[in-house]
């Protein structure tokens, strides 16, 4: 079997058996339980909630972060393994949404890590995430969710951009520069 | 002179049981999900889900390793759990066996939980020390009353081999319609619950409170692993459990039909495991989870007292 048609299988397989670790920053820990459970039940196309980062594929980034938050988000994702895909999920991480002056939010969640779906509107319903997992499912289909591909190609871009942010706050430095010494 | 084509057919029926078994485990792990998903008024997944979730693990990236013995640990639970698996009558056959082989079961299946105590503390994480901790502590508390009871089946039977059960139970003479070891029975069930790790018992691997416990540094080819380790762990308990109480699936004899007879006892022991796990599951449905000294407290002051009861009067009632 060549390599073309191995990936092939693996992105069949990957696609069938989604797990999913949610960041639930705030927002959207209302709208995930009927997604789950028995109204629109995730479960059928082999989706399930994580309690880990390193066993889980999809990360969902659900509302607004803090700059504080960035960095957890940044540790969570860097620990998950490959292949692994994003959603954000909401407004606020394709524009800020309602905090889009705020002093201590980021506006763009894509310039820190590589997002695969957005999901608009404050809040979401239960559909458009649904919706969102089936548009990820065709996008792995067609091997067009190549996010973690693009986070090893661009590290140093987003890795200046997650400094630039942090560095906003002055709290925040001394942190990286202990970091940059690993 | 060892006979080499004989040696090698050997290996190949043993590599393929071992086989058949992992199938069969991944299988009830997609049954297993449905069913839940039933229970719960929704569709669930596939019944091929487990196949389709294990061959997922080992496509993935292995970004990071936490050591050797992280990387060997995963390995050294599957391959305990294979070997005990071969140990165990299935329908009737026995790959490798012995006299006293009911001691050798039980030190074997201490081993893979031991490979996955290796792997948790390699890791490093606070939540797989705490997680190992009640995993070990829930062994130490299932195994006393389920070695009371097949200490007194052994006594009964009088014999250490568990093949030797198997056949004394063929005919329909379960162990089961013997009323002590009824409650013998239900003694042990319980005990299974705590192996399988299903509510109440799923003590070690709380995803909501320690984020899943021993496998919270695991993932991609380390928890394919693992997870393969845990769906052959399935089959092995109930299969201990169905061999015996449940005559091991035995239901035709060898010499009397031949080929058929082995086709129909694999049958009959597959739906008998099936069932166990079933009532397993039924179980894990509906109870939420006790805490670890509740667990041991259940064990120890109702099941393990059973249990003792059971073996006195087995003892009573033999040397009398």
């Amino acid at each position: 079997m060549n390599h073309e048609n191995w990936s092939k299988l693996a992105r069949i397989m990957s696609k069938r058996s989604l797990w999913m670790i949610h960041f639930c920053t705030g927002c959207g820990a209302m709208e995930m339980p009927p997604v789950m459970t028995s109204r629109y039940d995730m479960e059928r196309f082999g989706m399930h909630a994580m309690a880990t980062p390193r066993q889980a594929d999809v990360f969902l980034v659900t509302g607004y972060l803090a700059v504080k938050t960035l960095k957890r988000v940044v540790q969570v994702y860097e620990q998950m393994r490959d292949p692994k895909y994003v959603i954000g999920f909401g407004s606020c991480t394709i524009n800020g949404g309602m905090y889009w002056d705020s002093y201590n939010t980021i506006k763009d969640l894509s310039k820190y890590i590589p997002v695969d779906v957005y999901i608009a509107g404050c809040m979401p319903r239960p559909e458009a995430i649904m919706d969102s997992f089936l548009k990820l499912f065709d996008m792995i289909d067609k091997g067009e969710a190549i996010g973690w591909q693009k986070y090893h190609k661009y590290y140093d871009q987003y890795k200046r951009n997650q400094r630039m942010a942090f560095s906003y706050r002055l709290d925040e430095v001394k942190d990286i520069k202990e970091d940059d010494k690993e | 002179m060892v006979n080499y084509i004989d040696l090698t057919i050997q290996i190949l029926v043993a590599m393929g049981v071992t086989a058949l078994g992992f199938a069969i485990g991944m299988l009830f792990n997609g049954i297993a999900r449905k069913i839940t998903a039933r229970i719960h008024n929704r569709v669930g997944p596939p019944i091929y889900q487990g196949y389709i979730d294990v061959l997922k693990l080992f496509t993935k990236k292995t970004n990071i390793s936490h050591g050797w013995i992280f990387d060997f640990a995963a390995l050294f639970s599957v391959a305990g759990i294979a070997l005990t698996f071969l140990f165990l009558p299935v329908a009737g056959v026995t790959l490798l066996s012995g006299e006293g082989d009911i001691f050798l079961i039980l030190y074997l299946l201490a081993i893979p939980a031991l490979g996955f105590a290796l792997g948790a503390g390699a890791s490093g994480n606070p939540n797989a020390a705490v997680g190992i901790m009640r995993a070990l502590m829930t062994m130490l508390a299932y195994e006393l009353p389920l070695v009371m009871v097949i200490i007194a089946m052994m006594v009964y039977y009088d014999t250490t081999s568990l093949a030797v059960i198997v056949q004394k139970q063929a005919n329909m003479q379960w162990a089961i319609f013997i009323p002590v070891f009824f409650i013998g029975a239900l003694v042990a069930d319980m005990a299974l619950q705590g192996m399988l790790m299903e509510k109440p018992f799923d003590i070690p691997i709380a995803p909501h409170e320690i984020a899943s416990g021993p496998m919270v540094e695991f993932g991609g080819k380390h928890l394919g692993a693992l997870m393969l380790y845990k769906m052959m762990g399935i089959v092995v308990e109930t299969t201990l459990f169905v061999d015996l109480f449940l005559g091991g699936g035995v239901v035709l004899s060898v010499s009397q039909f031949g080929w058929l007879a082995y086709l129909v006892n694999f049958i009959v022991w597959f739906l008998l495991i099936l069932f166990v796990f079933f009532i397993a599951l039924l179980i894990n449905a509906v109870f939420p989870r006790f805490r670890i000294e509740q667990a041991l407290k259940f064990y120890w002051k109702y099941d393990a007292i059973v249990g003792i009861l059971i073996l006195i009067w087995i003892f009573v009632g033999v040397t009398i």
